[in-house]
């Protein structure tokens, strides 16, 4: 598996600054912010492949941070991050195109399978539409022609 | 106390109704009967004033045609024709002929000598100048005596006339026949009390009396009482019976003849109405009485019941008011336990990452520092068991509504939960009917439901086993059943698992709140819940909730 690149989203910064430390152990590229607002910072700077996002957060809460990530880079993947089995909160950010979300206290692995499934994701993604694109540069010889 | 309250409602409204019923009734009956009385005593007194008039009139026709027949016999025959003994009795003849009644005819001189006579006793000879009607007949010229014994020693009267002829004056005088004048005057007498006589001025019984009381005695009866013409009166008599006297006078108001009647002997027919009456207004005011108690009873108990539930109703409310304060508080405290939950978690995740370095693994207690970490990891997980339950639980009460597929959300619950069962080992399968209708409810909540529901299986089974999940349409509600092929749910218990706080996984693995909250949320939308079990098979959960056809936007 390449080595990807993650941004953690939390205002619990023991939480954040410790997922940071265990998943760095685990040989991913990690950063951390405490608020919606520098996320979106970052991601115009440095942007990440994946980004793990907490729902309830002081300011900008989940659900908006992801529709301004969406709107900013459609190509990076959302895990969301819930106090409780909230469906309303999950679907919606579904919706909005989350790749998944995880329950708080969550356990490490299970979190590592879902970055590498949306880094996966992400990957493929990215792929198709480089092949379109490549596809679009080649001058149809009919069009030459003509 | 609340009943002591009823029972004084009762008593008002009975009382109430009765008083507007009885009243009315009474007093109509009352009212009633008085003035139908009256009109039957005044009918009574017009026939008795009546029978009065009218024969007093006969009585009076009797005197006058007597008197008159007399006056012309004087008027005209001479005192020397009439002195004769056979002109007289000649004379006596025509009268009864002509008229009848008479006892006797006598002929006297102007200075009371009985000069000539006809009749039945001996009374020629004697000489009447010092008889009071001697000297009423003398100066009146026409005179009709009171009754009198005379003479003769029996009552009688006479009618007696004065004749003036050239220079001398004489008496024709006549006695009536007391048979057929009292047959006359008892015509009157009526029913199997009534009475009629005469009497006079003073008061003096004039004729013989149907009962008690002699002639000529004195009547107690005061003549002075009835007025002119004729009267009636109403007297009570010496045993205590109210009497009816009709009074008329005659003969230039000398004599009175009066008919008595017993008022109660008349008055049978309307006490038989009275009796009637009484019954009927007595027997109609026991049917009010027990309709009123009746209705009232029903009524109130009606009013007792309706205050029951509603206290019912009031106290469910408060209690509902109470879950959804405990609910808030609870989410609070979940949220706040939460966090740092997970940084514990995270905390300990970190140390067990830290332990698999090289120098940690050197250190005797390496073994002892797992463990413990693991012990923290199990409890965080407890923790966070009960934290998420608690948040469950303080979930808006009332549903919101919306247009809802329930396939729909079984599908969404059931891939949520897929990867969850898989690493379980346990599969689910789905069969849903297809074209169930849309309703009106309120989808979070039911995904709610459903994701216990399912949750609960997949823990009931542990590991390896299927759950099975079905919708179906059953009359006017529809049907979602879930299924586990786990452990199964002992008796004893199965009436309990819907209480809240109470659960049979062990030793702290579930937070009895999931059931509880499907449950009340189940309720709250009008639809139940019902499970069935057997002990080694399994369970089945069944929601069922009533199709609300969505308002048409």
């Amino acid at each position: 598996m390449d080595e990807f690149s993650v941004l953690l989203v939390d205002d619990e910064k023991e939480f954040l600054e410790t997922l940071i430390k265990r998943l760095r152990k685990r040989k991913l590229k990690v950063t951390g912010v405490t608020s919606g607002e520098d996320a979106l910072r970052i991601l115009k700077e440095t942007p990440p492949d994946v980004v793990v996002l907490d729902v309830r957060m002081e300011g900008m809460d989940g659900i908006q941070t992801l529709r301004e990530i969406k709107k900013v880079s459609p190509l990076v993947e959302v895990i969301m991050l819930t106090g409780h089995a909230n469906l309303e909160v999950a679907v919606e950010g579904m919706e909005v195109g989350a790749f998944d979300y995880l329950m708080k206290p969550m356990d490490i692995d299970e979190l590592l399978y879902k970055l590498q499934d949306a880094y996966k994701r992400k990957t493929i993604q990215e792929q198709k539409i480089k092949y379109l694109e490549e596809e679009k540069k080649i001058p149809s010889p009919l069009l030459g022609e003509g | 106390m609340k009943r002591q309250l009823y029972a004084n409602l009762r008593r008002k409204i009975v009382f109430i109704t009765l008083a507007v019923a009885f009243i009315p009734l009474i007093s109509l009956s009352v009212i009633i009967y008085y003035q139908f009385a009256q009109v039957f005593r005044n009918k009574i007194e017009e026939q008795i004033e009546y029978r009065a008039r009218a024969q007093g009139n006969a009585i009076e026709l009797f005197l006058k045609e007597r008197t008159a027949i007399l006056l012309a016999m004087a008027d005209t025959y001479t005192f020397d024709y009439l002195a004769g003994e056979d002109n007289l009795g000649k004379v006596f003849q025509i009268m009864n002929h002509r008229v009848g009644g008479f006892i006797d005819l006598g002929l006297i001189d102007s200075s009371g000598r009985h000069v000539a006579y006809v009749g039945p006793y001996n009374l020629l000879g004697l000489n009447y100048y010092s008889q009071p009607w001697f000297g009423e007949v003398e100066s009146k010229g026409v005179y009709a005596s009171d009754v009198f014994t005379g003479y003769r020693r029996t009552p009688h009267f006479i009618v007696a006339v004065r004749r003036q002829e050239s220079n001398r004056s004489w008496i024709l005088r006549a006695t009536i026949d007391s048979d057929v004048f009292e047959s006359l005057v008892r015509a009157a007498q009526v029913g199997k009390t009534g009475d009629a006589f005469i009497i006079n001025r003073e008061g003096i019984y004039q004729t013989h009396l149907r009962f008690d009381g002699e002639i000529l005695s004195k009547s107690n009866l005061n003549p002075i009482i009835f007025g002119e013409g004729t009267t009636v009166l109403e007297k009570v008599n010496r045993e205590g019976r109210k009497v009816l006297y009709a009074g008329r006078w005659l003969k230039k108001n000398n004599w009175l003849l009066v008919i008595s009647q017993d008022a109660s002997e008349e008055m049978t027919k309307l006490f038989k109405t009275k009796r009637m009456e009484i019954i009927i207004v007595v027997s109609g005011c026991l049917l009010i009485i027990l309709t009123t108690i009746f209705t009232t009873r029903l009524t109130v108990s009606h009013l007792e019941m309706a205050d029951r539930k509603m206290n019912e109703l009031n106290a469910q409310l408060v209690h509902a008011d109470k879950l959804a304060a405990l609910g808030k508080m609870a989410a609070g405290v979940a949220h706040e336990i939460n966090n740092p939950l997970a940084v514990i978690a995270e905390k300990t995740g970190w140390m067990e990452d830290l332990l698999t370095e090289e120098e940690f693994k050197k250190s005797q207690n390496f073994e002892e520092y797992k463990k413990s970490l693991r012990k923290i990891e199990e409890h965080v997980e407890r923790a966070r068991k009960v934290t998420h339950g608690m948040l469950g639980f303080a979930r808006r009460m009332e549903p919101h509504l919306e247009d809802v597929d329930i396939n729909e959300i079984l599908n969404e619950t059931v891939t949520f939960l897929e990867s969850y069962a898989r690493t379980n080992n346990i599969a689910i399968e789905k069969e849903l009917e297809t074209d169930l209708p849309i309703i009106a409810s309120d989808h979070a909540q039911l995904q709610q439901v459903f994701l216990n529901l399912i949750t609960n299986a997949i823990d009931e089974i542990g590991k390896d086993g299927l759950v099975y999940v079905s919708s179906s349409r059953i009359n006017s509600d529809i049907a979602v059943s879930v299924r586990d092929n786990g452990q199964g749910i002992p008796k004893e218990y199965q009436a309990r698992v819907f209480e809240p706080f109470f659960t049979t996984k062990p030793g702290g693995k579930g937070t009895g709140l999931g059931l509880s909250i499907t449950h009340n949320i189940v309720q709250n939308m009008g639809g139940t819940i019902t499970l069935e079990s057997e002990k080694g098979k399994g369970t089945t959960f069944t929601v069922r909730l009533p199709i609300v056809v969505p308002e048409k936007k």
